[in-house]
């Protein structure tokens, strides 16, 4: 069981934010652009400073060093950032991602050697996941992750999250902005006002 | 032999090139006409009064006297540092940073220098002292300001980079790996050049002067070996010390990319 508790976050002049996510459990958020949604996940990763005690079970954000929290409670940006020529540099060992995951992602095993500046937005995308989930998080902040994907790889993405979710009992923070995708995958959901309010909406 | 002295005449027919050019801006639209004439002014009086002051400080070489010089120069280098960087540290840490820096490398090896290999009796003697220092500071500060601003602007135009790896659990120091030592390169790089090209594209400053006032050539090498190596080491070492105390400043203790420290001029 591992579950991550925000208790009384904030940061800047949002908050305070107080939830906890269950081990397996997947929370919704949703809210207008600019309501904050990404610098809520950047607190929670400790990318952004801020007050306030986060918590993955007992182990305290602020007891262990940031990149060790970071390893544990992972985020995936909207928009993936690649510096290397080539796909695998990205990854400490990229012949070690499971076979299943790429081909779910709709990939095969050459597609390490591929170069970065060909791929497409959404293939970076796919493949940000992967490099993410390398480090084995046992907690996962995703800001939007299927916005920049068609429907069957959205789906691919949508499934294998879940199922990480579900098999790891990760907890799931999922921000997106499409209520029918909300649905499918979280369990309740939070919606951020533009004052950076959370109240939990219904119909899930 | 001394120096031929040079009149008011003589440099005012120097100064005749430096209008020419600047009319010559004047017609290109380079708009550099009026900071050539300003910077030609205030090498003019900056010189004058610095001339006066080193015919006092030789007069009487108390060491009190040479600090308080050298301190001034710092200072003003320190000031320097801080205006060539397009994105600089805020405030008062800011220009610590860089003077800092620039005070630990130049002193340490003027006084090595000074106290060591020359072994003068005093080792402050001014005629020595104030101009290694110099030109110590003044390559020092070159090397310094021109790392620092590609290290802070690198960071600027690559944060998405960097907190990306952030984000995959790197730690800043891995984060920022080579930021960090192209920014360390671009300051040592001028003057291991200058040191492969010395005599065969250039006769060094200093020689050049000392070989006007009336030096045999050898001499002149020979300190200009010396001074050459001073320089590297200076600018070396002074160039280590500000990117890493500035790849600190930029990241806090909880390894997060603090780009706020820096403020645009």
């Amino acid at each position: 069981m591992s579950q991550l508790i925000i208790e009384n976050l904030r940061f800047r002049d949002r908050g305070p934010y107080s939830f906890a996510i269950a081990g397996g459990e997947c929370l919704g958020l949703q809210g207008a652009s600019g309501a904050g949604k990404t610098l809520l996940l950047r607190a929670i990763v400790d990318l952004d400073p801020h007050q306030g005690s986060l918590r993955l079970d007992d182990l305290e954000c602020d007891n262990i060093p940031a990149p060790q929290w970071r390893k544990k409670v992972s985020m995936l940006p909207a928009e993936s950032c690649w510096w290397m020529d080539v796909v695998e540099d990205h990854f400490q060992n990229f012949s070690a991602v499971p076979q299943e995951h790429l081909a779910r992602l709709g990939f095969g095993p050459e597609v390490g050697g591929w170069q970065v500046s060909r791929l497409s937005t959404g293939e970076k995308q796919r493949l940000a996941i992967l490099r993410m989930l390398e480090n084995r998080p046992r907690a996962l902040l995703l800001d939007e992750p299927t916005a920049s994907l068609d429907r069957a790889n959205s789906n691919g993405v949508e499934q294998l999250l879940s199922e990480y979710g579900r098999t790891n009992n990760a907890p799931l923070l999922w921000v997106s902005h499409d209520p029918d995708q909300l649905a499918r995958v979280a369990d309740r959901c939070l919606f951020m006002h533009v004052d950076g309010s959370l109240k939990s909406c219904g119909g899930i | 032999m001394g120096v031929k002295p040079l009149s008011a005449f003589d440099l005012s027919l120097a100064a005749g090139l430096v209008v020419a050019l600047a009319l010559c801006s004047w017609r290109l639209r380079l708009g550099l006409e009026k900071r050539m004439a300003i910077s030609a002014l205030r090498t003019t009086v900056q010189l004058l009064l610095i001339g006066q002051v080193l015919r006092v400080l030789f007069a009487h070489a108390s060491f009190p006297f040479v600090f308080a010089i050298s301190m001034v120069m710092l200072m003003v280098a320190g000031r320097e540092v801080g205006a060539r960087q397009h994105r600089r540290i805020k405030g008062f840490s800011g220009w610590l940073l860089g003077t800092g820096s620039m005070f630990v490398s130049s002193f340490a090896v003027a006084f090595f220098a000074l106290a060591i290999v020359i072994a003068n009796d005093p080792w402050y003697t001014p005629q020595y002292a104030i101009p290694l220092l110099g030109m110590l500071l003044g390559n020092t500060m070159n090397g310094i300001a021109l790392s620092m601003d590609r290290l802070t602007e690198s960071l600027w135009q690559q944060r998405r980079m960097v907190e990306q790896r952030l984000l995959l659990g790197r730690t800043s120091l891995e984060a920022i790996h080579e930021l960090r030592q192209q920014a360390m390169r671009s300051g040592m790089i001028p003057i291991i050049n200058s040191m492969a090209a010395a005599g065969l594209v250039s006769l060094p400053g200093m020689m050049t002067g000392q070989i006007l006032g009336g030096s045999s050539p050898m001499d002149a090498v020979k300190y200009q070996i010396l001074i050459m190596f001073l320089i590297c080491a200076g600018t070396g070492f002074g160039v280590v010390t500000a990117i890493t105390l500035t790849c600190r400043k930029l990241f806090d203790d909880r390894q997060r990319l603090r780009l706020e420290v820096l403020q645009k001029q």
